[in-house]
């Protein structure tokens, strides 16, 4: 992680003599194979939509000649989906396009209903207004795709033909053209001089179709998007119902939340007090005729105080930790990893604080990772790293544990999940079977003043 | 003895004053945030200060970092820090010159006057007064080199932490100085840490292992 600077030296020692500029020839070359990868690629895209064209042609003659072919709808939907699925993955791939699929989510599960389950799914699938762009785009990409993906291959197959007709006039190989004569694109070849003019050109040609390929596959990554990325409603929706369930959520989350407390409060400080107005009544009563028994349930009341101080400690602790407040999130998790009882490295690039919900939720996500760590991984160092780039918030939690967690099973993992997707936050896992365990949570957040960590001003 | 007091919530302030003025210390000043914290700290350069933690205007740790910088520019200007939570990492900002004269207890503290008033006086004469709650957590962090030591040693290490004297300790526990000292050489020998005879340096030395 630290060799950044090392590397750089260890560079500049070999000098600029260890360093050569490239040549002409190898750029070339390497431009060149660039090309034929590229080109390679769009002959790969194009083979399927030969059979999607036929597929599609066949299936609207038999739909026009009888109808009773129409209920084969599904089917085709379903295979189209898969072949636009691919193009959208190698899309991204190849051409550097992002796609992101724009169908309904699959049902929750449960909310399906009992009987009638096959026609339900079909009636979801055909009432998809991506479902009928997919079609739309297999009428058409045959075409236009067929075009863009196939176009460097076919430039360059020119070319290799105008490259070997010299061998014709120099009785290398059979006559090609009866009569001696024929065009070359825009040459007419009529003797050894125009077949070596039409070589020249075919070479041209080849150049063309190595150079453009690159362009052409990427202009067909964004064919492939004007039809198969979810449009903008598809998109808002998709919003609606992610925002809609976060809320759901968070809002859970705070009734449950306020539940714990109010029943914290009831069973612990609340009781106590109440314990000591009566113990109070009695030492009252008891002061005159027996002082040391007053004496004693004073005692025991200031104890009692301590205890209910203690409780109303911990649960401000748990509602708004006090280190979080003064110093914000950087101090906060090395407090939090202080108290915990792992071997613990913390390391924080945070420019300044940032907003409020956002700090609380990322500071009880760590401190439940970190508990997970402690509970179930058997570690013994755990490294916390946070830092702020390009407006997100990004920490990662590794531990040397034995690895395995999997947020299925419930270690936790989905709660901290859920919490952080009502900020947009995601988290990846990363935990093979004997370790390490290491946990990547992000969260994009404005900073809400620049005043800087004091951490290294105090220590 | 001089105190500077620097405390927001008049109630406690003034409980503070009463008791304190009680048992013949003098109040230099008595201020209610940071920025008058840090003048009078300067200013009257006290026997002992007692400060509140979160103070205005920031309502933040502003008392913890006045007391921090003022101990910048007077090293071992003796500060008692109370608060209504310990966190184990102000604990280590102030211990982290490695001078001593610093306390830090739980505000609950003050409410046992003896107690409070001995760990005052531990540090206005350049002893430490952690509280135990640091202490039970510094200790459990060391869980696995603390595993040599007996359970006795393991009760002298943390009457020593929190800053007590050997006579102190020994009054605690029902037994004698002797005794005492040689628990404190055998949990030495154990940690391997240089043996000294004076108790603050002493106390410094464990607490500086136990921050590790």
């Amino acid at each position: 992680m630290t060799t950044g600077p090392t590397s750089r030296a260890a560079m500049s020692g070999t000098g600029p003599a260890g360093y050569r500029e490239p040549t002409v020839w190898r750029r070339t070359a390497t431009a060149a194979l660039r090309g034929l990868v590229a080109l390679l690629r769009g002959m790969a895209l194009f083979s399927p939509k030969v059979v999607l064209a036929f597929v599609m042609l066949a299936s609207i003659s038999l739909v026009m000649t009888a109808g009773f072919w129409i209920l084969l709808v599904p089917v085709l939907a379903a295979a189209v989906r898969g072949l636009a699925n691919l193009n959208r993955r190698l899309a991204r791939s190849w051409s550097g396009v992002d796609i992101p699929e724009p169908y309904l989510p699959p049902p929750a599960p449960g909310t399906r209903p009992a009987t009638g389950w096959r026609r339900w799914r079909l009636m979801r699938a055909l009432t998809d207004p991506a479902t009928w762009r997919d079609m739309l785009w297999a009428l058409v990409d045959p075409v236009v795709g067929g075009v863009l993906a196939l176009a460097p291959a076919a430039t360059v197959m020119l070319g290799l033909y105008g490259t070997h007709l010299p061998l014709h006039w120099l009785g290398l190989a059979g006559f090609h053209h009866s009569d001696g004569t024929g065009w070359y694109t825009f040459v007419p070849v009529t003797g050894a001089a125009t077949a070596w003019l039409a070589a020249v050109l075919g070479v041209g040609y080849i150049a063309l179709g190595l150079a453009m390929a690159p362009r052409m596959l990427r202009l067909h990554g964004r064919w492939t998007r004007v039809l198969l990325a979810p449009t903008a409603n598809a998109t808002l929706a998709l919003r609606v119902r992610q925002l809609a369930e976060s809320r759901s959520d968070a809002v859970d989350t705070q009734a449950a939340e306020l539940r714990r407390i109010e029943r914290d409060l009831h069973d612990g400080a609340q009781a106590r007090l109440v314990a000591m107005g009566m113990n109070l009544g009695a030492a009252e009563r008891l002061v005159e005729e027996n002082p040391a028994a007053a004496k004693a349930l004073l005692a025991e009341m200031r104890e009692a105080s301590a205890k209910a101080l203690n409780e109303l400690r911990d649960l401000v602790r748990g509602i708004h930790p006090p280190v979080l407040a003064d110093r914000g999130l950087g101090d906060a998790v090395r407090a939090l990893a202080l108290d915990c009882p792992l071997q613990e490295e913390v390391t924080a690039d945070l420019p300044g604080r940032l907003a409020l919900p956002v700090e609380s939720a990322a500071y009880f996500a760590v401190s439940e990772v970190l508990a997970n760590a402690v509970k179930h991984a058997d570690a013994l160092r755990v490294w916390i790293d946070l830092r702020y780039e390009g407006g997100r918030l990004r920490m990662s939690v590794t531990d040397d544990g034995h690895g395995g967690a999997d947020p299925a099973r419930g270690t936790g993992l989905r709660g901290v999940e859920r919490r952080l997707a009502t900020f947009d936050g995601v988290l990846a896992l990363n935990s093979p079977p004997g370790g390490p365990t290491m946990v990547m949570m992000e969260l994009p957040c404005a900073l809400s003043s620049p005043r800087t960590s004091s951490y290294s001003e105090t220590a | 003895m001089r105190v500077v007091l620097a405390e927001d919530l008049f109630l406690l302030r003034d409980g503070l004053i009463r008791l304190l003025e009680a048992y013949g210390f003098e109040i230099v000043a008595a201020v209610d945030n940071a920025p008058e914290l840090l003048r009078a700290l300067l200013g009257e350069r006290p026997d002992v200060a007692v400060v509140d933690v979160r103070l205005p205007p920031s309502f933040t740790d502003e008392g913890l970092r006045a007391a921090l910088r003022a101990r910048q520019q007077v090293p071992g200007l003796p500060v008692l820090v109370l608060s209504q939570y310990v966190e184990q990492l102000y604990a280590r900002e102030l211990l982290a010159d490695g001078i001593g004269g610093v306390g830090y207890l739980l505000k609950d503290r003050v409410f046992n006057a003896d107690q409070f008033l001995d760990a005052l006086r531990r540090v206005a004469t350049g002893g430490t007064a952690m509280d135990p709650e640091v202490i039970a957590k510094l200790l459990a962090r060391n869980a696995t080199p603390l595993a040599r030591l007996t359970g006795r040693e393991r009760e002298v290490l943390e009457l020593m932490a929190e800053g007590r004297s050997n006579t102190a300790i020994a009054q605690r526990l029902h037994v004698s100085d002797g005794a005492v000292a040689k628990h404190t050489t055998s949990i030495f020998a154990k940690l391997d840490l240089p043996p000294s005879d004076d108790d603050n340096r002493r106390v410094l030395a464990v607490l500086a292992y136990l921050n590790g």
